[in-house]
């Protein structure tokens, strides 16, 4: 019998080894859980495994040995299909670099969230209108990204992980590429999303921003070295 | 857990398509050209090489088949080659001749006026005929008319398309002169072009028997025109020579004026082959172009993949996305491809004054062509699309 309330993410000895001479070893014997409704930041140096965890932990790459599990179900057992499967609906995915697409509105680039889901466009363009709300760029949705600051663009891409009511969002360096203002209030975004009960992980270099959070796990050369936090039971 | 899986609509996979063209523009519009530019030479190869075949075809047609040429030979003492006098006789007496007509060369320079030196005849040659030349040969005239039963015997000419324009015959509105020999000649018409018996063009004809009272010509044809039941002719063509000459048949030169159009439509056809290849060689280096593209794409825009991996896509939705962009390419290429070889042929043929014909297969294989070329350029970068790991993606764009 599967736990009735899994806790959202869970990595069981999870290992990630790129081969090469010598391999890699990015991710060394990992267990973590992350429960619901968590806020969670992801520290360590460069290099430290820190983007593997995470793009492990949203099935974009597949531990070599190991476990992960979303929401209770073991992802080692699914096909590549099925993995987009859940990294359509069920995870949502913020990076440093936005990756927003030039040539579409900003409520496209939302909408977008949900094009691998099936739904009717309509519909996408009323959900991303909602979030778009959500995040404060409602008057926005019909530029272009080019026409938005840094800040206002990862705010777009904050929403169009939002878009699908994801499990959990995984959000990889997200103030990286912005100045400190701009860093503030997706931060402040962030912890707002965490107020409404969403499960967040942020990986950070800022240690200010680490400091803030309700949980911190700290990574160094593949290894779990500190957790502030446990799934409460 | 239980979910659906990651699905894209049709009509979505084609917006994609088509949003990642119109975001490149330029780009697309390029490659798209290169496809273009080899279909429609593909097309109007062929729609020219039909329209000019149909226009030698009608003129053909229209001309008929089924007239011969007799001619004395070039074999000994030809010098001044002619046929025996008795040839038109015999020939029209072959049952499965259907009209005769001959030309007599007459021994005289044509000239504007009396005052133009002899040897200055401009190479204009003089016949005599009767009035079932114009008939036999499916000429007509241009202006006036040709010789009748009434003025054969009388000094009364007809003149010949290119002969005309040398000397100056340009309308018979006033009575027009011609100092043939020694003696003024009445111009009573202008021929069209012959296309059958192109010598005649640059001549000035006059009645056969006039030709024998004033130049004194002896009626031994120098050419015998013969139309021949078309079902016959092969058959009349080997008796023909034994009928005009039987003690030297060798003597007379018997070919089909048609045989000369019908080479020069087979010359063309083989010209058509060798544009065919170049067109096909073009059509090659722009589907190589579109295949560049897409592969520059797959390079430049693995961010894309790697997002569009991130929230859902399968593999099998990235190669759809990039085998749609190929296959748009050159469909959009091929269509205009196809209008454009239809604009060539349509142009250069009424220039021409060809008939338009515009074979379906060059309109349905050149646009085929095109979607195969997409195809083929696509598959490629396609798979290579699908296989990019999404975090080296995501990292590396």
């Amino acid at each position: 019998m599967p736990d009735p309330q899994p806790p959202a993410i869970e990595l069981r000895d999870v290992s990630k080894i790129y081969p090469g001479s010598p391999p890699v070893k990015a991710l060394d014997d990992v267990s973590v859980q992350i429960g619901r409704g968590q806020m969670v930041a992801v520290v360590g140096q460069s290099g430290s495994g820190k983007s593997t965890m995470l793009n492990v932990m949203g099935t974009l790459d597949q531990p070599t040995s190991g476990s992960v599990l979303i929401e209770g179900t073991d992802t080692s057992l699914l096909t590549d299909n099925q993995l987009s499967a859940i990294r359509g609906r069920r995870v949502g995915f913020v990076f440093q670099r936005f990756f927003l697409l030039s040539g579409i509105a900003v409520i496209d680039n939302v909408a977008n969230g949900l094009l691998y889901t099936g739904a009717a466009r309509p519909r996408r363009r009323e959900a991303a209108e909602a979030v778009l709300e959500r995040v404060g760029l409602g008057a926005r949705r019909w530029h272009k990204p080019d026409e938005l600051s840094g800040g206002e663009m990862q705010r777009v891409a904050i929403a169009r992980a939002l878009v699908g009511e994801p499990a959990f969002v995984l959000a990889d360096e997200p103030t990286g590429n912005l100045d400190s203002a701009s860093s503030n209030s997706i931060i402040e975004l962030l912890f707002s999303l965490h107020g409404e009960g969403r499960t967040i992980v942020v990986i950070t270099h800022n240690e200010a921003i680490a400091a803030a959070m309700p949980r911190q796990l700290q990574i160094l050369d593949g290894r779990l070295v500190r957790d502030t936090g446990t799934v409460p039971q | 857990m239980n979910l659906a899986p990651s699905r894209l609509r049709p009509s979505e996979t084609a917006r994609v398509g088509l949003g990642s063209l119109a975001a490149r523009r330029l780009r697309s519009a390029l490659s798209a050209l290169g496809i273009a530019i080899g279909i429609a030479s593909l097309v109007a190869v062929l729609g020219l090489s039909d329209s000019s075949k149909s226009a030698l075809l009608d003129q053909i047609g229209a001309l008929g088949t089924n007239l011969l040429t007799i001619e004395a030979g070039s074999g000994f003492g030809a010098g001044d080659a002619a046929l025996p006098e008795t040839s038109v006789a015999t020939v029209s007496r072959v049952p499965t001749v259907e009209a005769t007509s001959a030309v007599y060369a007459v021994d005289a320079g044509v000239y504007r006026n009396d005052l133009v030196p002899e040897d200055l005849t401009g190479g204009i040659s003089v016949y005599g005929t009767d009035p079932g030349l114009l008939g036999a040969l499916n000429g007509e005239i241009a202006r006036g008319s040709f010789l009748t039963e009434a003025t054969r015997d009388h000094p009364v000419a007809v003149v010949g398309a290119v002969a005309a324009e040398r000397l100056g015959v340009r309308n018979l509105d006033q009575p027009v002169r011609l100092y043939i020999g020694d003696r003024w000649v009445e111009v009573a018409g202008v021929l069209e072009p012959f296309a059958l018996a192109a010598n005649l063009d640059r001549a000035v004809l006059i009645g056969d028997r006039a030709a024998e009272r004033y130049y004194d010509t002896e009626l031994a044809p120098a050419t015998v025109y013969v139309r021949v039941h078309e079902d016959h002719i092969d058959a009349t063509r080997d008796v023909l020579a034994a009928t005009v000459d039987p003690e030297n048949p060798e003597e007379a030169e018997i070919s089909r004026p048609s045989d000369l159009l019908e080479a020069r439509s087979a010359a063309e056809s083989s010209f058509t082959s060798l544009f065919l290849g170049l067109g096909a060689v073009a059509l090659l280096v722009g589907g190589i172009g579109v295949a560049n593209v897409m592969v520059i794409g797959v390079i430049e825009r693995r961010g894309e993949i790697g997002l569009r991996r991130a929230i859902g896509a399968t593999r099998a939705h990235i190669r759809r996305q990039f085998f749609t962009e190929a296959l748009t390419l050159a469909t959009l290429g091929g269509t205009a491809g196809v209008l454009l070889g239809v604009a060539v042929t349509y142009g250069y043929s009424l220039a021409q004054g060809w008939r338009v014909i515009i074979p379906p297969v060059a309109l349905i294989g050149g646009f085929a062509a095109a979607v195969a070329i997409g195809v083929i350029a696509g598959v490629y970068p396609a798979i290579r699309a699908s296989r990019v790991s999404p975090t080296e993606a995501l990292r590396s764009a």
